[in-house]
């Protein structure tokens, strides 16, 4: 017979693999001892719990739910090696500047470490499927936010990265040792084809390396995308001969399908065009397939950032524009906008700096002023030239070159197009200041203090850049910041 | 016309002092200084010809303003431009590239227009120049 005694002593503690629910620290996804290793994919994320929510398994739960975990047990983790597959919370960090006290409610610092083999090879799309997939929405966070990641070498290897890279751009272009300068076409919306090549003519003739395509110029009851790329390259060609240099306007490809912005792209490349361009918006796959276009066609291939900041503005959720502009390195892009600290948009100096150095270093080191939180060594991935465009004018130059260097492109659109004198005024104008702040500060001057005099005494001989400074000396955009480091300054041995 | 290529071309033309500080600039950067010149300004002519080899170990201005000098004297109505280049990993090209003399007359470049299917244009830049023989243009 079989026993049917009725067990009565206390229930045996509960097992990991016992069905129901259990908290995910016990689950295996806060492992305070981890030491992440050289192939791991690290993520910061900074988390606001839910009141009653201890923030070890907060960061816990944000492991699980961004790697193998759901909501309960499931028997299934037991056919594979599921102790590699979860993502391990290794050590949480209150955010200096929160919790009681401060204006802000408590948030954390979760530093979070990946397996390699939790992620395909070369996929943008793979990668932050799981990283911002399911976890962003989950119920027990009242917040999150990623705000930075470290990638391993061995996972950059498997990416492409920019078609170009500033190097090679340059060398294309022959254009060296200053910012490039561009603008955008202005009205955005609106012109004909044929007037919208006027602007770009006069703005490439007066001095500017590139005319631009706004991000929601693509093809418009009022001008279809073929009359646009007809005369633009006329005007290019036109401006090229005027003045003996390279001279480009990005031509947006981005459409509704990938079928249509092939077809624009190999438009542009019919014409001759040294650059083509494409928005955010079209997502990360679309990125990487035009990623691949533009280096088989020798293209460059520029990247306005449409959309962004509905979700990297708020320093409580999202993703910072830091990683989005990482994730862009690795996708491939030549171009991206990264922001200007002194124009119309969002933008802390340092931490835009910090984006800045994202694109263009070999090496990054931890810089927590510039909100740098890992040491990121880019595996030779080409270089991204980082665009500051919005509401930037010539008279602010000095604080560009000094904020920026070099290797950026400065874009002023209503700064050139807004000119008293016309357009061909106001990108000579641009032009004549740049390149006399680079001789200044070649020349050992200091730019950041002597930099108004120095725009004055160009101005001397070139009456369109006294216009301009005339025109627009005192506009500024100051506006506390919203997206700032938060961090306590370290202090040093010296 | 006025070729406007090189860094510096939209400033009144540099004085010697003002190419030695340059100089001096890429030199404090480590980066090595070489001098071209041309009568093909092309703006795709990426091949000006090399007065000498870059000049690797060039401690201040002088000895390249030495050579400017000699190059400007021997070819007195063609393009030079100064050259710096930088040879670090992640580099490895030019960062610095100046005019430092013109000719009086810069006859410059016209467009060619081949009219193709559609309403396309295969543009073509060329010299006005250039039809003389290498040596007589300017």
């Amino acid at each position: 017979m079989n026993d049917m005694t009725i067990k009565t002593a206390a229930p045996a503690p509960r097992g990991r693999y016992d069905a129901g629910v259990m908290k995910y620290k016990e689950m295996g996804y806060w492992r305070p001892d981890y030491e992440p290793s050289e192939t791991d994919l690290i993520a910061l994320f900074r988390i606001t719990p839910q009141e009653g929510v201890e923030p070890d398994e907060a960061a816990a739960a944000v492991a699980g739910e961004s790697s193998t975990a759901t909501w309960t047990v499931v028997w299934t983790d037991r056919l594979t090696a599921s102790d590699n597959y979860r993502a391990k919370a290794y050590r949480v960090d209150p955010v200096p500047g929160t919790g009681p006290g401060t204006p802000v409610e408590q948030q954390y610092f979760a530093y979070i470490a990946y397996d390699l083999a939790l992620f395909e090879e070369g996929s943008i799309a793979n990668l932050t499927a799981s990283i911002i997939g399911n976890v962003f929405g989950f119920k027990p966070l009242k917040a999150l936010r990623l705000e930075d990641m470290r990638i391993p070498v061995a996972y950059l290897k498997t990416f492409q990265g920019p078609p170009t890279g500033i190097v090679v751009e340059r060398e294309r272009l022959d254009k060296f040792g200053r910012p490039l300068l561009g603008a955008t076409v202005k009205p955005k919306l609106g012109l004909s084809g044929k007037n919208y090549g006027r602007v770009v003519y006069e703005g490439l003739k007066g001095g500017l390396d590139f005319l631009k395509d706004d991000e929601n110029i693509n093809s418009q009851p009022f001008m279809h995308w073929r009359e646009r790329f007809l005369y633009c390259m006329e005007a290019v060609a036109k401006a090229s001969a005027a003045t003996g240099e390279i001279k480009g306007t990005y031509l947006n490809v981005t459409a509704a399908t990938m079928e249509d912005m092939y077809e624009r792209a190999d438009f542009a490349k019919e014409l001759g065009s040294v650059i083509v361009m494409i928005d955010l918006v079209i997502g990360y796959t679309a990125i990487q397939s035009m990623a691949k276009w533009a280096r088989r066609n020798d293209m460059i291939l520029h990247l306005h950032r449409a959309g962004h900041s509905t979700y990297t503005r708020q320093k409580n959720h999202g993703v910072s524009f830091r990683v989005i502009a990482k994730w862009m390195r690795m996708a491939g892009v030549d171009h991206i906008h990264a922001g200007t600290a002194v124009g119309k948009l969002e933008g802390d100096p340092l931490t835009v700096q910090g984006f800045y150095n994202v694109c263009r270093e070999e090496k990054n080191e931890v810089d927590l002023r510039r909100g740098i939180f890992f040491e990121q060594p880019w595996a030779n991935l080409r270089k991204v030239m980082p665009v500051a465009s919005g509401g930037i004018h010539a008279g602010q130059m000095h604080q560009l070159i000094d904020l920026f260097g070099d290797d950026c492109v400065l874009q002023f659109g209503g700064g050139t197009i807004g000119h008293p004198q016309g357009i061909q005024a106001g990108a000579t104008a641009n032009r004549v200041a740049l390149e006399s702040m680079v001789k200044a500060r070649n020349e050992g001057r200091d730019i950041v203090n002597e930099g108004p005099q120095i725009l004055l005494d160009a101005a001397k001989s070139c009456t369109p850049l006294k216009q301009a400074l005339d025109t627009w000396k005192d506009v500024s955009f100051n506006y506390a910041s919203t997206d700032t480091p938060d961090f306590v300054p370290t202090p040093t041995a010296a | 016309m006025r070729i406007t290529q090189g860094t510096f071309s939209y400033l009144p033309d540099l004085t010697d002092a003002e190419i030695a500080a340059q100089i001096d600039y890429a030199l404090g950067k480590g980066w090595s200084v070489s001098v071209e010149h041309t009568d093909d300004p092309h703006p795709r002519n990426v091949y000006w010809e090399m007065w000498g080899m870059p000049m690797f170990d060039l401690k201040d201005a002088a000895g390249a303003m030495m050579e400017i000098k000699a190059c400007r004297r021997t070819f007195p109505s063609h393009y030079v431009k100064v050259n710096a280049f930088e040879a670090t990993q992640g580099w490895e090209s030019t960062r610095l590239s100046f005019i430092v003399q013109r000719p009086a007359a810069e006859p410059g470049f016209r467009v060619v227009r081949q009219e193709v299917a559609g309403r396309a244009v295969r543009y073509t830049v060329e010299s006005y120049a250039v039809d003389r023989p290498e040596g007589s243009r300017y």
